[in-house]
């Protein structure tokens, strides 16, 4: 699979702050991958350089086969950046940004235009002053969708949507991918990157601590088992990777090393089980980790 | 009064964030009024040369359609003559931007919601604006009157009350307009074009009688300021039509103020085009120029009819005044009184249209650093290509209005047309340095881009006061205008006019490069 995107060892420094720390990102071609970090881990700043909005102090940036810095116009034709606060000019009306925009990228599909502006329930007659900030925010991502380029990216593009047009957004970016399109998402809203991305990167500081599959993520975490069981619970304290061991009469929660978990189950059940729940870890919960080990 | 509750928090509020744009509109507008009985002094020292100065008045009434109609030779009156209806025009501009900035502004830009969800009633933040707007007025008043006392004081409170009464009118004034209109910049333009109406008015029915005792003069706040007459036997009863239209307008805000939602408006915003036509980035970018370009395309070309109009009557009243002709032919070069008060008013409308160039170029850093620049940018649109866009308006809309300006004079003043045209000309070369150092400021340190507005003052200071004051060559020679060759009257010298425009392109070039290699600022 060709990359999309590659970014290695990307500093960025405005002043005295290191907005970006040696940050590495690869995204492949085709797929949805999450961008995680929270406020001022330099999501952002990332997606600037990306764009070549901002020259990175050092480091290494590939963006379609391209350096997003010198061919910017070229790079950007393929490019549709939906931002997390979009201003609009108070006197052109939604639908002509969103024309300008799909012009002044690589076209714009008036069929695909029509359908999400139904879709998202836009007004696209009112002048940019009178939308509210979700309506605003559905004003680029029409342009966004409706625009026929390769790769999209979403810096928290759903901030201001209510639950309905979230619902929308998620299936318009399941349709991107479909299409082949690659798309990369910064977003705060886990279940949303839970729900639609095939690999995440989680950044903090300005650095890459984790990147990979949902699944490869959860591999290094732990899954919580409740299990109601026959027997007494016996010797599950002394197993690896047993952790928050809470055991009343015959009623066991625990937490286990995702890697561990087959031991756990094997203990259990030689005490027999009557019921089992398991939970793999939820991205909030590895997010949390990452956050509270060492802030 | 719960609908007050908040009131003076608020006003200590605005004061506080007026705290530096107050003290300058204020000082300015003082210092020029209380400059004017030394400059008057110098121009017209003996009663003999008033009496006659009044003579003129009375017989041109391009002048008066100008200025006002005068009421008496003492200095303070002729003081009250010459400044009168700017100085109040000045306060009515300070006191409109007041009043809007801290009503529709903060509505428009959602800061209000937050405002008003604190213990803040209904019409606490219009009283707070219009306090604020009462308390520059009267800090302006009490300047006058305290400054020109010694001329008499019944006459210097007259126009320091006055003066301060012309302001709190377009204050109530915005404050019916905000809440009329959806956006501030709407109800800016609007009361702008009361105040300009309001001078229109005036100037035509002071053109036609000698005493402004025309209706259309009363018809005109600007035409009441000098119907209060200062120092020549006082009207003060014409300050009550100030009170009370200043109490009629307050109470028609106050009760629309109380009527609305947060944010909502009388007029509301019509709907636009569901699809646009704009492709590309310099058609945007004429979009949201073009509103700009046709106003001051329409104002030059009034200007150069204007003062076209005035040319030969200045002849008439300057030709006996030795100082006053001094000090045009210093502005305008040593030729004719006619010739050096065309190469002054040219020279004046260029240093104008620095003013407009450098507001044109930094279109720019505002669609900058309000975001909207990033999108777009995001876009296959080139930075050059996005910046050459509003550079071409800014540079080509400052070579359009002096043409028109020019036209201007060919209509209003009809003879010596092709020089005339070429000393407006001419300026576009000044003119387009001022463009240039804006665009390198902005390319190269966006964060003090609006220093340009300080840049373009200096000029404009320069080429105004500098002649008037005999100031010395080096500092005449600061700015580009100085170096221009004074045309009609004078030799075209293309030396000056080439290297300004040689600066200007390389000015120009050094921004765009600085433009290209810096990040976008966010």
């Amino acid at each position: 699979m060709t990359k999309a995107i590659t970014v290695s060892g990307l500093r960025k420094s405005f002043g005295r702050t290191h907005a970006l720390d040696g940050l590495d990102l690869d995204v492949e071609t085709g797929e949805v991958h999450g961008f995680l970090g929270p406020n001022g881990a330099g999501k952002s700043t990332t997606l600037r350089v990306l764009l070549g909005l901002l020259r990175a102090d050092s480091g290494a940036a590939q963006v379609l086969g391209r350096d997003p810095w010198k061919d910017a116009v070229e790079v950007h034709r393929r490019i549709a950046y939906v931002p997390g606060d979009v201003t609009l000019w108070r006197n052109l009306s939604g639908g002509e940004v969103i024309d300008l925009y799909g012009r002044l990228r690589g076209g714009l599909s008036q069929a695909r235009r029509a359908e999400l502006i139904d879709r998202f329930e836009l007004d696209p007659t009112k002048k940019g002053r009178t939308y509210s900030k979700g309506n605003r925010q559905k004003v680029a991502l029409v342009a966004a969708f409706a625009s026929d380029v390769d790769l999209l990216i979403l810096d928290e593009p759903t901030s201001g949507l209510d639950p309905l047009m979230e619902e929308v957004f998620q299936r318009c970016v399941e349709e991107e991918r479909e299409r082949g399109r690659t798309v990369l998402l910064s977003s705060h809203i886990l279940s949303e990157v839970e729900e639609l991305c095939d690999r995440v990167s989680i950044i903090r500081g300005g650095r890459t601590v984790e990147s990979g599959s949902l699944a490869d993520l959860r591999h290094l975490t732990r899954t919580s088992v409740t299990a109601e069981l026959v027997g007494a619970p016996n010797g599950l304290a002394q197993l690896p990777g047993v952790h928050d061991l809470d055991v009343r009469g015959h009623r066991v929660r625990l937490q286990v090393d995702t890697e561990r978990l087959d031991a756990v189950l094997r203990s259990l059940a030689d005490s027999g089980v009557r019921s089992l729940t398991s939970t793999p870890p939820t991205l909030e919960e590895l997010f949390l980790r990452h956050y509270q080990e060492t802030s | 009064m719960t609908s007050l509750a908040g009131t003076g928090l608020l006003l200590r509020f605005h004061l506080r964030r007026d705290r530096l744009t107050i003290p300058v509109w204020v000082a300015v507008n003082a210092l020029m009024v209380l400059s004017m009985p030394t400059t008057l002094e110098g121009l017209y020292g003996t009663e003999a040369e008033r009496a006659d100065l009044l003579d003129q008045v009375a017989a041109n009434s391009s002048f008066r359609a100008l200025i006002g109609p005068a009421f008496g030779d003492s200095l303070g009156a002729l003081t009250a003559w010459r400044v009168g209806v700017y100085a109040g025009a000045l306060a009515a501009v300070m006191s409109l931007l007041i009043v809007v900035r801290h009503t529709r502004d903060e509505e428009e830009s959602g800061r209000q919601e937050l405002i008003s969800s604190g213990v803040v009633g209904r019409r606490a933040s219009l009283t707070a604006a219009l306090l604020t707007a009462a308390t520059a007025n009267a800090v302006l008043a009490l300047l006058v009157t305290a400054g020109l006392a010694g001329r008499g004081a019944a006459g210097a409170l007259a126009l320091g009350l006055g003066l301060a009464a012309v302001g709190m009118l377009f204050a109530t004034a915005a404050a019916v307009v905000a809440q009329l209109t959806e956006s501030a910049r709407l109800a800016r333009g609007l009361t702008a074009a009361v105040l300009g109406a309001a001078f229109v008015l005036r100037a035509a029915g002071d053109a036609a009688t000698t005493d402004g005792s025309s209706v259309l003069t009363w018809l005109s706040p600007l035409g009441w300021l000098s119907q209060v007459r200062p120092f020549a036997h006082e009207r003060w009863w014409v300050l009550a039509l100030f009170v009370a239209a200043v109490a009629v307008q307050g109470a028609l805000a106050y009760g629309l103020a109380g009527r609305r939602d947060v944010g909502m408006s009388f007029l509301p915003t019509r709907p636009g085009p569901a699809s646009g036509r704009l492709r590309t980035a310099g058609a945007l970018a004429w979009r949201l120029q073009r509103g700009a370009v046709l106003g001051w395309s329409v104002g030059f070309f009034l200007a150069g009819v204007v003062y076209g109009g005035l040319t030969d009557g200045v002849a008439d009243l300057v030709g006996d005044n030795e100082r006053a002709r001094e000090i045009f032919e210093r502005m305008g070069g040593q030729s004719g009184i006619t010739d050096a008060f065309l190469a002054s008013m040219t020279g004046m409308l260029g240093l104008v249209a620095a003013l407009y160039v450098v507001a044109a170029v930094l279109r720019l850093h505002g669609e900058e650093t309000s975001g909207r620049a990033e999108p777009v940018l995001a876009n296959a649109v080139g930075r050059l290509r996005w910046a050459a866009g509003h550079l071409v308006i800014a540079f080509g809309g400052s070579a359009l209005i002096m043409l028109l300006a020019g036209l201007g004079f060919a209509v209003g003043y009809g003879k010596e047309v092709g020089p005339v045209l070429g000393a407006c000309l001419v300026q576009v070369a000044g003119v387009w340095v001022v463009g240039g150092v804006t665009v390198l400021l902005y390319g190269v340190v966006p964060r003090v881009a609006p220093l340009a507005w300080a840049v373009a003052g200096a000029v404009l200071l320069i080429g105004w006061v500098g002649p008037a004051l005999d100031a010395p060559r080096a500092v005449l020679d600061v700015s580009p205008f100085g170096h221009l060759p004074k045309l009609p009257g004078g030799a075209m010298d293309w030396t000056p006019v080439l290297v300004l425009l040689a600066l200007a392109a390389a000015l120009v070039a050094g921004g765009l490069a600085g433009l290209r290699r810096r990040d976008l600022t966010t």
